[in-house]
């Protein structure tokens, strides 16, 4: 075997003599469809099983096989999990972004790369350890159609003995991933150990950075936005799901169908259909008709997804079905950047139809909300009877996150205003859509209810209390204000902003969605420079009292936002016209999850910091 | 007074009425109204277990004016196919009747005409065929005949689109042709289709008489009643009953259903048999060649699985389980979470 060469910068010895401990970004730069995600993902997991807390971001092209792709391990004892500009450790597996990868470690950091490269190691303040892959696969020789999958664990062990990750929770991490299945746990575990060994015996560690067993992660889980959606859905009884395959929501639907198949068969059967639909147009369209036959009803997709099913949503909202869409946002317009993330769709959904259509926005905050929200939307839907569209982006729907564990639905479903062959007869009368307890939500009946009062004609055209077409002007605009009475009531069932006034500061922070962990640790970092901040975090529109009372608390309101016109800024200044010269927006849309440091600078530079 | 006269549930004809219709008086589409309202009070349907749907357009107005006491829903132009596809999946019990037009399928509905047909989903699916767009006034629609000149617009260029034969392409099981001026043909085949356990395609001539009732146009009454050419006399046997008349031997083909009524075909000028796909292709080819109106049963085959069977749902309607059966156990959500370390 090659003797070692780990080779050091000199002038970084003094800094690195001291030991930083869980606190590091790992980017592992591989070229994508080599099979490098099942060991990013036993990296992660190893850590957060040692109880380091953890973050994980993937930053993949639009493609199948051949280009940069690079993950992203971010381990921070503070418990911090948003993406960082700095990267400490480099895994180099991407030759033809070796030097470009290279630049972008921090003075001091670490680079592992393949001993066979002849690629020139231009910065001398970095530690390189040298990894024989070529060497290592001959001597495990896995199975020829494998080579490229067992070929990654090399830097596993590398990394593995290098940095301090027990074996054992890597062995842990790989039962995880294969499900229990002895076989390719121990291929892979026979390559991690073989890597490890060999740096043991010919590596000598130089660098500082060092991971350790923690007790951060108990009673934790770490888990993908779009698992936890579609988990939540199960839970909230979800019957009825139609989609079309596009990224990033494409694993919202599987995990959906997987979840399904798992917890709700009886003796082989389904209590639920799912349907993979021709377009976006039918997916909706089925949960449409799903959601009038009386099923919970849901679809999933992503921007362009949501450009195809504007017109349905205006019938959805119109002829009140009640219905659940994901939007696990990503770069547009158009097709945009399909593999990067962004908060870029507010304003199209809040108004997605011609017409005065408004809908209902649920917008989660990590991977628990996306559970949470997975039913609760159901319910929400169902109540109010319209669409209601679940913003989730492709940062918080397809990374992996720390997250306390769900909570079980802690309220039985709301099956909302529904009569019964029963009631009809007890009422003697039916009119579709007559707001009967001033609240502006009708009573609904289902296809299928045996009596002769309850039919009605579901329709997109101007319509009376009794669902009969009119064009009566007085038909419509009173059908209208009930229709925006309703929207008003639907505040009520809607989850209520988080806000935190401790600062007592005049300015105040709004953001949502998957900015939460950087708006968190920007707020920090503003707070020891001196510059503490009040911040509500909004999880729905239509805007509840609490969004405008701190509106007005405030002197200077920044919405931070993943979009480049502000788009919630544009939607609090439209709800709140007095309070608009106040609310000013910070955003940035570059296709990655924001990060505390740039939070921190925009706010400091908008106060003239 | 007289006694009302009911079916078997002790419905009358009323009991299966529509609201008033307000389409051109002699439109083909009231017709199949009609003979929807008069199949269904024949075979004793119970209003309530149907549904009725449609897109936009003239025929897509239709459902409006029968079975007021079925749940309807007047959706998105093209669209109908998807939403009648959530809808019986929500509630396989109900007999769905959907009504299109030629605008509405052939054009902007062609996409989910031809995917509803490919996942087989048990419904009838009329398509009521003018060659005309009739709502926005008399424009070519995707059917109308190449060379045909309409006042306004012109002479239209293009090769019409066989809506049989694209059924036979996309594989349904259930294809019929028929026109509105036969109505003891288009009672007979909608009450076969209500029998029949997938999609169950009906392409009705069924002309406009404002925009495209001139004799030369395949679509107008004239040409229909002067070139219909039955390929056999339909006769549908509910399982109840006997079929009443004796034929001679090979006079008649019977074809059995899975509710266990009969489809009986007896043989008029020519041989044909409806199970036999080339026969179907070349009877579509010949017709549209030879410039007649094949009506009758084009193509049958009840061997392919319905969606609501490939689904595997459990026996009652996925829209009547409650919440025991559609939420899972705290416990199991621990289970699946302990995966997720």
């Amino acid at each position: 075997m090659t003797e070692a060469v780990a080779v050091r910068d000199e002038q970084s010895a003094e800094q690195s003599r001291k030991p930083i401990v869980n606190d590091l970004s790992m980017v592992v730069a591989t070229v994508n469809g080599t099979g490098s995600q099942t060991s990013n993902l036993a990296l992660i997991r190893a850590l957060f099983r040692m109880g380091i807390p953890v973050s994980g971001k993937n930053l993949f092209p639009s493609n199948i096989q051949g280009l940069p792709t690079w993950f992203t391990i971010r381990a921070s004892v503070d418990g911090h999990t948003a993406r960082r500009e700095t990267t400490e450790v480099l895994v180099a597996m991407n030759e033809t972004t070796f030097q470009e990868d290279l630049a972008g470690l921090a003075s001091g950091g670490v680079c592992f790369y393949p001993m066979a490269w002849e690629q020139p190691r231009k910065r001398d303040d970095v530690t390189y350890y040298p990894m024989p892959v070529n060497e290592l696969l001959k001597e495990q020789a896995p199975p020829r159609d494998l080579k490229d999958y067992v070929a990654n664990m090399v830097y596993v062990g590398m990394v593995a003995q290098m940095m301090g990750i027990e074996l054992d929770e890597i062995r842990g991490a790989l039962d995880t991933h294969f499900g229990g299945r002895e076989k390719p746990i121990e291929l892979n575990m026979d390559m991690v150990e073989a890597a490890a060994g060999w740096a043991r015996d010919n590596l000598t560690k130089e660098d500082p950075y060092l991971l350790k067993r923690d007790d951060q992660t108990q009673g934790l889980i770490l888990v993908d936005g779009n698992t936890a959606a579609a988990l939540g859905a199960v839970y909230g009884g979800v019957g009825f799901a139609a989609w079309y395959p596009i990224t990033p929501a494409s694993s919202l639907a599987e995990a959906l169908q997987h979840y399904l198949d798992e917890l709700r068969k009886e003796d082989g059967k389904s209590t639920y259909a799912v349907i993979q639909a021709e377009d976006e147009l039918a997916a909706i369209g089925m949960t449409i008709g799903a959601g009038w036959g009386g099923v919970r009803a849901m679809t999933s997709t992503s921007g362009p997804g949501i450009s195809l099913m504007s017109e349905f949503a205006g019938l959805a909202f119109i002829a009140e079905i009640p219905i659940v869409v994901w939007d696990i946002q990503r770069m547009g317009p158009s097709t945009g950047l399909p593999t990067r993330t962004s908060q870029g769709d507010l304003l199209f959904i809040r108004y997605l139809g011609h017409g005065d259509t408004e809908n209902i926005m649920l917008l989660p905050g990590s991977v628990a909300e996306c559970f949470e929200f997975g039913w609760r939307a159901l319910d929400i839907a169902e109540r109010m009877q319209t669409p209601v569209f679940v913003l989730s982006d492709l940062d918080l729907g397809m990374n992996l996150w720390m997250s306390d564990a769900f909570v079980y639905p802690d309220e039985p479903m709301d099956r909302g205003k529904v009569l019964s062959d029963d009631d009809l007869e007890r009422i003697g009368e039916f009119a579709r859509y007559k707001d009967v307890d001033g609240d502006g939500i009708p009573y609904r009946t289902l296809p299928g209810t045996n009596h002769p009062l309850g039919a009605w004609f579901a329709r997109g055209t101007g319509h009376d209390e009794r669902a009969v077409y009119s064009e009566r002007p007085e038909d419509w605009t009173a059908n209208m204000e009930r229709l925006f009475r309703k929207l008003e009531t639907a505040k009520d069932y809607l989850p209520l902003p988080v806000v935190d006034n401790s600062a007592g500061s005049d300015v105040g922070l709004i953001s949502f969605g998957s900015t939460e962990p950087a708006i968190q640790e920007a707020r920090l970092r503003l707070a020891e420079a001196g510059m503490a901040v009040d911040h509500l975090r909004l999880r729905a529109v239509p805007f509840q009292e609490p969004v405008r009372q701190f509106v007005k608390d405030h002197k200077r309101v920044y919405v931070v936002e993943m979009n480049t016109t502000g788009q919630m800024r544009q939607l609090l200044q439209i709800e709140m016209p007095a309070e608009a010269a106040r609310i000013q927006g910070l955003t940035l849309n570059d296709g990655l999850p924001l990060t505390a440091r740039w939070i921190t600078e925009a706010v400091q530079q908008a106060e003239g910091g | 007074m007289a006694t009302r006269t009911v079916n078997e549930i002790g419905l009358g004809k009323a009991d299966y009425k529509g609201g008033p219709t307000t389409l051109c008086q002699g439109c083909g589409h009231n017709s199949i109204s009609s003979q929807i309202m008069t199949a269904c009070y024949e075979l004793s349907l119970s209003p309530e277990e149907v549904i009725k749907l449609s897109g936009i357009g003239c025929s897509s107005k239709s459902p409006a004016y029968f079975l007021n006491r079925s749940h309807g829903f007047n959706s998105l132009h093209g669209r109908m196919p998807s939403i009648a596809t959530g809808a019986v999946l929500a509630n396989q019990n109900l007999k769905a009747i959907g009504v299109s037009g030629d605008g509405d399928t052939a054009s902007i509905g062609m996409g989910q005409f031809v995917h509803i047909m490919r996942r087989n989903l048990p419904m009838v699916y009329i398509i009521e065929n003018n060659g005309v767009y009739g709502l926005t006034k008399g424009q070519f629609s995707a059917t109308a005949d190449r060379g045909q000149s309409i006042k306004g617009q012109g002479t239209n260029p293009y090769m019409p689109i066989d809506l049989c034969m694209q059924a036979l392409a996309a594989n349904a099981g259930f294809i019929a042709r028929s026109f509105a001026g036969d109505p003891k043909q288009v009672k007979e085949l909608i009450k076969a289709a209500l029998s029949f356990r997938g999609t169950a395609i009906l392409d009705i001539i069924s002309p406009c008489v404002t925009f495209n009732n001139r004799d030369e146009s395949t679509k107008s009454f004239g040409w229909g009643k002067e070139h219909e050419t039955p390929i056999h006399d339909v006769t549908y046997v509910p399982k109840r009953e006997e079929i009443q008349v004796d034929y001679e031997p090979g006079e008649v083909t019977t074809v059995e259903l899975h509710d266990g009524s009969r489809i009986v075909l007896r043989k008029l000028d020519h041989e044909y048999d409806p199970t036999d796909r080339m026969d179907a292709l070349q009877l579509l080819e010949k017709s549209a060649v030879e410039g007649y109106l094949a009506t009758g049963l084009i193509y049958l085959n009840t061997e392919q699985e319905p969606l609501t069977e490939a689904q595997q749902l459990v026996d009652e309607p996925l829209a009547a389980l409650d919440e025991s059966r559609l939420r899972p156990s705290a416990d199991s959500l621990r289970q699946v979470m302990a995966t997720f370390a």
